[in-house]
């Protein structure tokens, strides 16, 4: 335990530092001259018009939402797949059952058009 | 323990031994030794991701019916390195009203979350990183990290191209992380552990694609969505909102974006491969007969492994540069109404028939197993027709049939 | 002192520094990246308890779909990402004695539990932690009313969040 956790928190420094070295070489050995121009933003060559927050649609969070709900499910679903093997079939049926109410919700935010991309 | 049968903890042992022959303490040692390791292996990474980029422009090439970089070096080999040289020298431009520190972090940590799947990745039965125990759960959490970057990235940006490309493609990830965790149950179930040198070796007698061919086709699917490449490249679709949530970004920075896609495509090829096609081994017993106990060598291993890891990128490959992309909509509709869906019912067949199942001879359990993934296959192939036939239906026809001769009416001309 | 020890004090540094940063920053998405980094320091802390499931799951859950959920409502509402205003109260020391007292009181009540200063009995070798945990998920003379009883609480949650949805649309 001990050791490969202790293995991915250095495997995590460690990948942490190897993006940024050539990054660190980039800015030593890359010119630098920021002017106004090329630093305004980008909109395909023209000017920006307005600002640079719009209205964003809803249907973003609603998905997810919607995500949340599913994939706290299929979390819940993996302790459940290793006790298959040494379990009786009585265990499956849970899961199905845990499956299945899950579904009815998917069901009816289908039904209520909340899976729409208005 | 000899080297060609365990190499990595032969040279460990080797240098501990070294070490403390030094007066090092063991615990300083076991760091110093895990720091070597570990560097050794992201090296690796990198230097293959460096190949990828030239794999990449070929094949791409080929696909397009043209040569390809062919001038630098023998068919354009060095070609990766001239990029990487040309991406370290330009110049770095941050655009005005840039958050800064979160506009450096977003490359580090999108290649980090890339990086951090090598952990667990194995490239033979002794040359790993770790086996963790929850090793499928470990792949979902780095891509976690993964969306958190492009957000940043987005958010950053301070251009509502990037923002608006980085919704999408966060949309899209998290849209399609859901059939791949659920497809990930299935090896699980298959081979009653998470780990994943546990899974490799359970399909030492048979592959998991034979006997599960939905679940392959689901990931496939969902891990091409998840890795933001055509047919789901939404966020980059140059066409429409040029470059996405990496527009601002030059250089060196814009090289992590690229050149962590590319990692992560392979990653995702290797783990097709361990996950359905058997990984480092998956040879169906032949290693066990005595004229073929080479195959069991550990190096022998890393290159079939890698090979497998290849030809599941060369597939992802195949995909981008055949199909078109896909409008947003149809994207998201096409995985919460269908993929989730299918997945979940995949998921309980594979519960059940293997409880069911597991007691029969061997043939006859692959057969099972296979027979109801075509079933399934084939119901799930006339409800799209069904479906689709009362789509075509409802449409009504068209209002102004053409005139014999190809040509519209006189009196709609000129409108 | 461990090094065990230093890492639980650093990790604990992390959690309660990123927390306190949460609260404090005016920009908000500097807030919920800096709840990213105080939930990952908890991911680290299950991770030094042995807890390996509890710890990737940490991560996929909370950073990966609670964290987005928050960075999509902030982005999606306000306008101004800064908050305006003061950031303290004028009555600063009622509500911080409050906090004082409500910390010793813990701290007693905590330190109270027999056995509290014991090192915990390793796990038991070749344990699978987590097949222990889907073993007790899953047996009736476990926990699995509570498992089913928690796929009702999330589909009250999804039919909860559809209709306040439909019901702003109208």
């Amino acid at each position: 335990m001990q050791n490969e956790w202790l293995y991915i928190g250095i495997f995590l420094v460690i990948g942490i530092i190897v993006p940024v070295v050539p990054l660190v070489f980039a800015r030593l050995v890359a010119p630098r001259k920021p002017n106004s121009i090329k630093q305004s933003t980008y909109e395909c060559g023209i000017e920006t018009v307005g600002e640079s927050w719009v209205q964003f649609k809803a249907q973003y969070y609603i998905f997810a939402l919607v995500f949340l709900v599913f994939d706290v499910e299929s979390v819940f679903l993996f302790p459940w797949a290793l006790t298959l093997k040494q379990l009786p079939l009585f265990v499956v049926l849970e899961g199905i059952l845990f499956i299945g109410i899950l579904v009815t919700g998917l069901v009816y935010a289908w039904r209520k058009g909340m899976l729409e991309w208005v | 323990m000899t080297f060609w049968n365990n190499p990595i903890n032969f040279i460990g042992n080797w240098l501990t031994g070294l070490l403390t022959g030094w007066h090092l303490p063991v615990a300083l040692a076991t760091i110093l030794l895990y720091i070597i390791g570990i560097t050794v292996l992201i090296v690796f990474a990198m230097t293959l991701d460096i190949g990828l980029v030239w794999v990449e422009r070929k094949v791409v090439a080929r696909f397009q019916d043209r040569l390809g970089p062919n001038r630098i070096g023998p068919f354009g080999l060095i070609q990766p390195v001239a990029d990487i040289i040309k991406m370290v020298i330009k110049e770095d431009i941050t655009p005005a009203g840039a958050d800064k520190i979160i506009y450096n972090i977003a490359p580090v940590l999108a290649a980090t979350s890339v990086i951090l799947l090598w952990a667990i990745l194995p490239l033979a039965s002794t040359i790993y990183g770790v086996d963790l125990n929850v090793g499928l759960l470990y792949i979902v959490a780095a891509g976690a990290l993964g969306t958190l970057a492009i957000i940043m990235a987005g958010w950053s940006s301070n251009n509502k191209y990037a923002l608006l490309g980085a919704f999408r493609m966060v949309s899209n990830m998290i849209s399609y992380e859901i059939p791949m965790v659920i497809i990930l149950l299935i090896p699980t179930i298959l081979a009653n552990t998470m780990s994943v040198q546990g899974i490799t070796q359970a399909q030492s007698g048979m592959w998991f694609a034979i006997l599960s061919p939905l679940a392959l086709l689901i990931f496939v699917i969902s891990a091409i969505a998840e890795l933001g490449r055509s047919p789901f490249d939404l966020n980059e679709a140059e066409s429409e909102i040029v470059a996405g949530f990496h527009i601002e970004y030059t250089g060196m920075k814009f090289g992590w974006f690229y050149a962590g896609e590319l990692l992560h495509a392979f990653t995702f090829g290797g783990f097709m491969a361990i996950l359905f096609f058997g990984g480092y081994g998956g040879f169906f017993g032949l290693e066990k007969l005595a004229a073929f106990g080479w195959l069991n060598i550990p190096f022998v291993q890393a290159l079939v492994f890698i090979t497998k890891a290849m030809i599941g990128y060369w597939v992802i490959m195949w995909v981008k540069y055949s199909v078109p992309r896909i409008r947003i909509d149809h994207m998201l509709a096409f995985n919460w109404k269908f993929l989730v869906p299918l997945a979940l019912v995949v998921l309980v067949n594979t519960a059940v028939l293997n409880k069911v199942l597991i007691d029969l001879p061997g043939w006859l359990y692959v057969l099972g197993m296979f027979g109801s993934n075509i079933v399934i296959g084939f119901i799930t192939v006339e409800i799209l027709r069904a479906h689709g036939r009362k789509q075509r239906s409802l449409t009504p026809p068209s209002p102004q049939p053409l005139h014999p001769s190809g040509h519209m009416s006189q009196g709609e001309r000129g409108v | 002192m461990t090094a065990e020890q230093i890492i639980f004090i650093l990790t604990g540094a992390l959690v309660l520094g990123s927390g306190l940063m949460v609260v404090t920053v005016r920009n908000l998405l500097h807030a919920a990246l800096w709840l990213v980094a105080s939930l990952f320091g908890v991911a680290i802390l299950y991770a030094i308890l042995q807890a390996n499931f509890l710890a990737v799951v940490q991560v996929v859950v909370y950073i990966g779909a609670i964290a987005v959920l928050f960075i999509f409502a902030v982005m999606l509402t306000r306008r101004e990402l800064m908050e305006k205003g003061r950031q303290t109260r004028p009555n600063r020391w009622l509500p911080a004695l409050l906090g004082l007292l409500i910390l010793s009181g813990l701290v007693v009540l905590i330190l109270s539990v027999p056995g509290v200063e014991n090192t915990a009995a390793a796990l038991p070798a070749g344990l699978d932690t987590v097949r222990a945990l889907g073993t007790a998920l899953v047996s009736p003379d476990a926990y699995v009313v509570p498992f089913e009883v928690a796929s009702v609480l999330m589909l009250a949650a999804l039919v909860g969040a559809v209709y306040v949805a439909t019901a702003e649309k109208k």
